[in-house]
């Protein structure tokens, strides 16, 4: 499913990710941690095109094809599907609107007819209910006076209706109440198939009990330094990431 | 003396035998002064507030002719419909600067709401027009308005007594179709009584390849907790040039609320006057202005708080493109005894290329000392964040620009209170924003079919 090779890149020429080796197949949860500032949202911004991120060196394949090849949107109607930390606000931008063309405009690339209206409402509202959201949530800008769960309760949405092959969220889990992290986690799993690949990226433990991950990942120092079993996770909420710095140090990962 | 000046005193002196007087030899006297007054006054240019951007004078030529008289009768179903959806309004049309209608007599409805053209209610109701007809402080406006007084032609009349709320909106149509380089001075009237309600919609569109100038002056009289929701509407073609001076007079409790929306034009100038005569008077002024290539518009807006207690509140928006530009200058006026004035002023524009071009100047003058007022413009670009967001999604960066931007423009059009002139606005403003279409494919005029009917055959 996803491939990455040897991943370098640069904000403002400062490396931030100095090789990132990654491969996630079909089917598989991975999980990437680390403590803040090592690359992982870098890593996510990379994969989906934003600019300013200026891949210096290696590759990212994606079913067979060069994600950096290809456009933002056109990574997107691949089916790449970023779920973001800090969703932005579109004031006058309704929800139902956004998401019928984005719909539309991915359907489109695939060679497959658009949705009419009453088709989309009735996709719209299967998929509200994957996430707990209400009718009013349709006609509401996008994320606009939205609370920090309902923002990210807003990007699951949004992931159910593109039903994405790979989805990559960052700290979807961060700033989330336990009822609110118990629907997003039930969101992320409904999305999980043979077909589908996700990558968790976060802090903490607690999402991962949830969601549970068949490779957890360390990205330090803007390389990952360390991967392994879930039980991984469990290590690294109990001994926190010193040890990891310690070791990185001393030459030893 | 400028060129255009010169020329209008020679036009005035060959014309004015045949300027309709209505049998009111007051008429003549006004307009014998407001020449005078224009002559002195001119175009206004670079030397009077927010003018010094202007293009009237490097636009205005000297070789216009005017239309003395209404051109032959014909039912206006043959070359006007409007097909908007559900909008069954009373339209009062004018074509070439003159209201249309067969026995040039106004219309008296069972509730007395009277409608029609300028000059059959001179004749009809001399007392009830003539004490509003001639601008009450026209030594204090720009040229403008003197020349509109000068050579006014016809324009259309409406009177709403105390207590009738009207239910069926009105349209007043302009329509120029000619192959003259017309100058056109239509003077409307709008006179609310005491509580009473009405909906106008302006449209003003034109498809001719002769260049126009059309400077109309509309006041609007509204009586104590009277409502007036003025719509107002522009789908002029490249040539031509519309300026359109709307003066409100407001009482005690009375509401004025506008939304212009300028879709196309070679030069639109919007001027809204709103006097805020008496306590608890209130006005809500909205504005979008979408020009591209090389259109230029204008946006002028006094907003005077002539008594304590009133509100104001202006959001104009623009979208500009190519090598378009616009001007926006929003001057706010609060007289010494106007206390717990509320005025509100925002303007804000997107510029889409580096070519384009806006003048923003808020401009306030406060002499009261309990106030509540505001103001702020921005200028900008679309929002690089949004924008990318909208692409992780799979729309592709032109369709995300133009959901930003309608997301922009929607915010006025929102306004609009009348559901199927809401709907219509908003999808031509979508249209707009795709480069689709220049005019209102609901309006039959601009339907090449039916065009060529020329009026003058």
């Amino acid at each position: 499913m996803l491939k990455i090779e040897d991943l370098h890149v640069s904000i403002k020429d400062r490396e931030i990710l100095k090789g990132v080796n990654l491969e996630v197949k079909a089917g598989e949860v991975h999980a990437i941690m680390g403590p803040n500032g090592t690359g992982k949202s870098t890593l996510a911004s990379a994969i989906a095109g934003k600019s300013g991120y200026e891949v210096t060196q290696g590759n990212i394949w994606f079913k067979g094809k060069n994600l950096l090849d290809l456009s933002i949107e056109d990574r997107a109607r691949e089916g790449v599907f970023i779920g973001f930390q800090y969703p932005v606000e579109i004031p006058g931008v309704s929800i139902a609107n956004f998401m019928r063309t984005a719909l539309n405009e991915v359907r489109k690339y695939r060679g497959l007819d658009p949705l009419n209206g009453a088709q989309f409402l009735k996709l719209m509202a299967e998929k509200q209910k994957v996430v707990e959201l209400t009718d009013k949530l349709s006609t509401r800008s996008v994320n606009e006076g939205f609370s920090g769960g309902e923002k990210k309760r807003n990007e699951i949405f949004q992931m159910a209706l593109l039903d994405p092959y790979l989805a990559v969220l960052d700290e979807t889990d961060s700033g989330l109440d336990i009822d609110a992290l118990r629907i997003v986690a039930n969101g992320i799993n409904h999305l999980r198939g043979a077909d589908k690949s996700i990558i968790v990226i976060t802090h903490y433990q607690r999402l991962l009990d949830y969601i549970v991950p068949d490779v957890v990942h360390v990205l330090f120092d803007g390389k990952i330094v360390m991967s392994g079993p879930k039980e991984l996770a469990l290590e690294l909420e109990k001994r926190g990431y010193d040890w990891i710095k310690e070791e990185y140090e001393q030459g030893k990962l | 003396m400028r060129a255009f000046t010169q020329f209008v005193q020679q036009l005035y002196g060959a014309n004015q035998s045949q300027y309709p007087d209505g049998g009111q030899a007051g008429i003549r006297e006004m307009r014998e002064n407001a020449l005078a007054l224009f002559l002195q006054k001119e175009l206004p240019d670079k030397h009077i507030q927010g003018w010094q951007q202007s293009v009237l004078n490097k636009k205005a030529r000297t070789d216009y002719v005017q239309k003395l008289q209404p051109d032959p009768y014909r039912p206006l179903a043959e070359y006007f419909q409007c097909r908007v959806q559900d909008l069954h309004p009373t339209v009062l049309p004018v074509s070439n600067g003159w209201f249309i209608s067969e026995n040039q007599t106004v219309n008296v409805d069972e509730q007395g709401v009277i409608t029609g053209s300028l000059f059959a209610a001179i004749r009809q109701y001399p007392d009830l027009v003539l004490q509003l007809l001639a601008h009450p402080n026209l030594e204090k406006e720009n040229g403008l308005v003197a020349l509109n007084e000068a050579l006014f032609n016809d324009g259309v009349f409406v009177y709403i007594p105390d207590n009738v709320k009207v239910e069926v909106p009105m349209q007043i149509v302009s329509l120029m179709n000619t192959a003259d380089p017309l100058l056109v001075n239509n003077r409307h009237l709008i006179v609310l009584g005491n509580n009473a309600e009405l909906s106008v919609i302006q449209c003003d569109d034109s498809i001719q390849k002769e260049s126009t100038f059309s400077n109309n002056v509309s006041e609007i009289y509204l009586g104590e907790n009277a409502h007036l929701h003025y719509y107002k509407t522009e789908n002029k073609d490249a040539a031509s040039m519309l300026l359109h001076h709307v003066f409100v007079h407001q009482k005690s409790y009375a509401t004025f609320t506008s939304t212009a929306i300028t879709f196309n034009a070679g030069y639109v100038c919007n001027s809204f006057h709103v006097n805020l005569n008496e306590p608890m008077a209130e006005a809500k002024l909205y504005g979008l202005y979408l020009v591209d290539k090389e259109q230029v518009c204008d946006n002028h807006i006094f907003i005077n708080h002539a008594a304590p207690d009133c509100k104001s509140y202006q959001l104009y928006k623009g979208i500009m493109d190519d090598e378009a530009s616009a001007n926006f200058h929003g001057h706010i006026l609060v007289a010494p005894d106007s206390q717990r004035t509320a005025a509100f002023q925002t303007n804000k524009n997107l510029l889409l290329t580096d070519k384009a071009h806006v003048t923003t100047k808020p401009f306030l003058e406060i002499y009261a000392d309990d106030v509540q007022c505001s103001h702020g413009a921005t200028v900008g670009q679309l929002d690089e964040e949004a924008l990318y967001y909208l692409r992780t999604r799979g729309i592709g960066e032109a369709a995300a620009n133009r959901l930003l931007m309608f997301a922009f423009a929607n915010e006025i059009v929102q306004n609009v209170a009348i559901e199927a002139l809401r709907d219509r606005l908003g999808n031509m403003v979508q249209h707009r924003l795709h480069g689709e279409l220049n005019v209102c494919a609901q309006c039959m005029l601009n339907n090449n079919i039916v065009f060529p009917i020329s009026l003058e055959e």
